[in-house]
């Protein structure tokens, strides 16, 4: 019972940093159709520009950490401005291939940079309050950080909700994401709006980059794996729906660690891809995904 | 003579090598409400696009309020005062029709002014106010239109592009539709009606353009084109 318990909460911890990753991929096909590839390229940066910020600037973590989130936002930002905006009206063929080109293109600069060694900077870096653990009822052993991962991803997603369903930004995001004409002719700035949701994306991506990076070890090709899984999250929960995402990364961080706990920890990777393939053939909408997904 | 709101000088535009504006020029004077007739792929909504900034002219100035329009983006051109109504409505269905018309004051921050603006579009179509909290994909064709027509009119504009009201719907809603559109235009907002139900928009309209093939071929008062011997034969079916 015990371990059935912390496997719960291990897939809890590894669901919401998948939910972190799935949303940034799912919002930016919510308002351009685009599959991101280099999301998780801009998940892995968070965790090294966290490091490099430790490293070599020698400031505190929370520095270092606030300043990676603005980093990776900025790159998201960067990265649509030169890469995809130019392809705007291109087929939407040109964009996916350059998304993985772009991926592919940021992989091999951090394996330029920081060589492919995996590092444990930032697991060693951390606080030693992180390091803690809490025996929670049941007999199950919780440490600070996976307790954190858990509190900061409920309140990130909670908090993005809000963002989403209330404000003025928020508003505007989804009218382009439902008539990106008609969002013109509102007077919204659709390029501006398209810019905030690679920046949101990317900065809670790089939330989960540093996460990943404090609790197991960073690798140029952490946001491949990773990527990949949280865009199997995004497609379970209904690719462009964000609730969707969020519901997708739980599902899967929960199977995963299940499946690896129970069957064999080698079909680890396979189980994200299994589930996908599930989805994608007996509920193509995906979970929370509408028939109707598809709008002019 | 009332000073022109919106003048369009030689404008030519097209879709890669198919060119759907061929040069057109017209003049729409403050406060009077014109229209735009022709047949299907006559270049009528291409030319309110290009009005609204969606599209960008090849050649020619348009001008709106004596200040050209060259280099304005189009959420610029809905804070100066002109908003459009698109064909099809392209109202947001995943949106509560409350959203779907604070969206419409997306470029105004004078949030008093526009609450009472928000009541003033329920006056005008009750019908909305009843379904405030519905999405508006769930809403009938004819509350659709209201809606768009409320959402463009939350901008406050001064200028009223309509892109085919009437299509696809019943002929008590249409009666119903282009009412308010006579009253809003009475009440201070220059209106251009695009529509293909020549008759309908000649009867409401003050001055009328006709086009064909991406050219203006008849221009003229509206009551004088309904009698013009070309029009009936080619638009109203006589």
């Amino acid at each position: 019972m015990t371990l059935f318990l912390e496997q719960i909460v291990n897939g809890l911890v590894l669901g919401g940093i998948y939910a972190l990753i799935a949303v940034g991929y799912t919002m930016v096909y919510g308002v351009i159709q685009l599959i991101n590839f280099a999301h998780g390229e801009i998940f892995m940066f968070g965790a090294y520009f966290t490091f490099l910020c430790l490293a070599v600037l020698k400031f505190p973590l929370w520095l270092a950490v606030l300043a990676s989130i603005l980093l990776c936002a900025l790159m998201g930002v960067v990265i649509d401005l030169i890469a995809y905006r130019p392809l705007r009206n291109a087929p939407r063929l040109s964009a996916l291939i350059t998304a993985i080109g772009i991926s592919l293109i940021l992989q091999n600069l951090a394996r330029m940079i920081w060589g492919a060694e995996p590092r444990r900077d930032l697991a060693n870096a951390k606080s030693a309050f992180l390091s803690q653990t809490v025996i929670i009822p049941g007999g199950a052993q919780l440490s600070y950080l996976d307790l954190s991962i858990i509190i900061l991803a409920i309140l990130l997603m909670v908090g993005l909700n809000r963002l989403i369903s209330l404000t003025r930004i928020g508003k505007a995001m989804r009218a382009c994401a439902q008539d990106k004409m008609a969002a013109s002719l509102m007077g919204i700035d659709t390029n501006r709006v398209i810019g905030a949701t690679f920046a949101i994306g990317s900065a809670l991506g790089a939330v989960a980059g540093i996460m990943v990076g404090m609790r197991e070890t960073i690798e140029p090709t952490m946001g491949y794996y990773k990527g990949v899984a949280a865009f199997a999250a995004a497609v379970l929960g209904g690719i462009g729906n964000i609730t969707g995402a969020m519901l997708g990364g739980v599902v899967l961080g929960i199977a995963e660690v299940l499946g690896a706990g129970y069957i064999s920890s080698g079909y680890r990777v396979a189980i994200s891809y299994i589930l996908m393939i599930l989805v994608i053939v007996f509920r193509p909408a995906g979970l929370l995904g509408r028939a109707s997904a598809k709008r002019a | 003579m009332k000073e022109p709101v919106l003048v369009l000088d030689q404008v030519h535009a097209s879709y890669g090598n198919i060119k759907a504006v061929k040069g057109i020029s017209l003049t729409i004077k403050s406060d009077e409400m014109a229209c735009l007739i022709g047949a299907n792929g006559a270049g009528k909504s291409t030319t309110l696009m290009l009005i609204s900034g969606i599209l960008k002219p090849q050649q020619g100035t348009i001008w709106f309020q004596g200040q050209s329009l060259e280099g304005v983006t189009s959420e610029k051109r809905v804070q100066m005062g002109i908003s459009q109504v698109p064909e099809g409505r392209h109202i947001f269905p995943e949106m509560t029709v409350l959203e779907n018309l604070e969206l419409g004051a997306y470029r105004r921050r004078d949030k008093i002014e526009i609450k009472q603006d928000l009541e003033q579009t329920f006056t005008l179509f009750p019908q909305l106010k009843e379904r405030g909290q519905q999405r508006g994909g769930t809403l009938s064709g004819g509350e659709q239109q209201m809606l768009a027509i409320g959402r463009a009119m939350m901008s406050r504009p001064k200028l009223l592009l309509l892109d085919e009201p009437s299509l696809g719907l019943a002929p008590l809603i249409v009666e119903q539709i282009f009412e308010i559109i006579q009253q809003i235009n009475q009440v201070g907002t220059t209106v251009l009606l695009v529509e293909q139900n020549a008759h309908l928009a000649l009867m409401v309209t003050d001055h009328g353009y006709v086009m064909e093939t991406g050219k203006i071929t008849i221009e003229g008062e509206s009551k004088e084109l309904i009698a013009d011997q070309r029009i009936r034969e080619a638009y109203l079916g006589e």
